[in-house]
């Protein structure tokens, strides 16, 4: 409750902070206020358009990402147990890590309709995030303790439940939370460029067209906030079964 | 009987067990002495099969279940001290049964919670409760007081058709009623 006080503190400090800043400014044209960012959310979440946009943005981002973390652990568990798999392969993730953003949307955009540009780039900046995570853990693993396993016998499927997911867990973990970071980014950076039908990327664009800058504003608060509450369901989801459960 | 021939044995750029002729028999318990670095754990690791022999022979292992009782503790961290004893067997009173026998009292514990000598406990509870028809037990009673020991050597004693130990001093194998073997006197090479 505690923390949950100071976070609004912080919260209002910020906004106030901003609503100052706006102030000395004075041209919401260059920095609108908290109070025309919110009549301009307010305004856009009355009609049909805003949920779908973000509806679907959010279908886009989260397919990406989704194929993306299963991709990655099929890729980092393959790359772990096949040395060859290991050296054909680490390549191939070394450049898509290097490789910035906007290139592989241009690139995309020549391969795949624009609908589904947004999806696969969230996809393939998430994919070595996870990939390369998980297989440092599981190339980091505890050799007694699985020795140990062996010895006593583990059923394959005790030896998964037991002693490779708890071993990998937290880097899973720490990996699929800050993918997921990287797939709102990349995902909407695709659909600026891409611009699909029904998408935030595309009324961000718009909005940038049209110099409406409230509307910028209140676009990417409803990107933040869909973005913290992804991380929020995705934490609570990973830290159920915790670490220490009978 | 189990019979070791002209054994080498080690680890890349180390040899640590060099034309080791041995016969352990199939019953009773064996307590295998010897200075530090002359290759007790090597050897229970072979009798294990955790490690193959770089020449020479090993005979009677065959069927054998074996449990082992490694030198480093070795409990999941994530797990209770008693999960970590019935994840061997599936059965939670003989887990907690050999918990008790090992004077661990709350097995509700983490690993980390456990003191050294409460966490080899537990990883003696474990090895008990997985059982066999080999029991290798790597300094079983290190970091216990001599009173514990006693009691814990009385209550493991004869539980298995064999046990091997790797033992410091003679009188952890006199606690166990075991047959001394010295290692160091096993051995033609260097």
């Amino acid at each position: 409750m505690k923390k949950q006080v100071s976070r609004l503190l912080v919260l209002l400090l910020w906004i106030g902070i901003w609503w100052i800043a706006a102030g000395i400014v004075h041209l919401p044209l260059l920095l609108p206020g908290p109070l025309e960012t919110g009549e301009a959310w307010i305004r856009l979440a009355q009609t049909g358009d805003f949920w779908r946009s973000a509806g679907t943005t959010l279908l886009r981002v989260a397919t990406g990402y989704g194929c993306a973390v299963l991709a990655g652990v099929l890729l980092a568990v393959l790359c772990h147990a096949v040395g060859a798999a290991n050296a054909f392969l680490s390549p191939l993730r070394s450049v898509i890590r290097a490789t910035p953003v906007s290139s592989f949307i241009i690139l995309v955009l020549l391969w795949l309709s624009r609908q589904a540009v947004p999806a696969f780039i969230s996809f393939l900046m998430v994919l070595p995030i996870v990939w390369m995570g998980l297989q440092e853990a599981l190339d980091s693993l505890d050799a007694g303790l699985l020795e140990m396993t062996k010895m006593y016998r583990f059923s394959r499927w005790k030896r998964l439940r037991y002693f490779y997911y708890p071993s990998v867990r937290p880097a899973l973990l720490a990996a699929c939370v800050t993918g997921l970071g990287f797939a709102w980014k990349s995902g909407i950076a695709a659909e600026v460029i891409a611009l699909p039908q029904f998408s935030i990327g595309g009324k961000l664009y718009d909005a940038k067209i049209y110099l409406e800058s409230a509307d910028l504003f209140a676009w990417t608060l409803t990107v933040i906030a869909l973005s913290m509450a992804l991380e929020a369901a995705l934490k609570r989801a990973l830290r159920k079964g915790g670490e220490k459960k009978k | 009987m189990i019979r070791l021939s002209h054994v080498t044995a080690g680890y890349p750029g180390k040899r640590v067990l060099s034309d080791l002729n041995l016969e352990l028999p199939d019953r009773g318990a064996v307590a295998l002495m010897a200075p530090s670095g002359f290759g007790k754990t090597t050897l229970l690791r072979l009798l294990a099969g955790l490690l193959g022999p770089e020449s020479g022979s090993i005979a009677g292992l065959a069927g054998k279940r074996t449990a082992f009782m490694f030198q480093e503790d070795r409990l999941l961290p994530w797990l209770t001290a008693e999960k970590n004893v019935e994840i061997v067997c599936d059965d939670p009173e003989k887990a907690r049964y050999w918990l008790e026998q090992m004077e661990i009292l709350d097995g509700g514990q983490y690993p980390d919670a456990l003191s050294g000598g409460m966490q080899r406990r537990v990883a003696l509870a474990r090895c008990m409760a997985f059982g066999g028809d080999m029991l290798l037990l790597d300094e079983p009673f290190k970091g216990l007081d001599a009173d514990l020991r006693k009691r814990i050597a009385e209550r493991i004693k004869e539980k298995a058709p064999l046990m091997i130990l790797a033992v410091h001093d003679a009188e952890e194998a006199a606690l166990m009623g075991a047959q001394i073997i010295r290692l160091d006197e096993q051995m033609t090479g260097p």
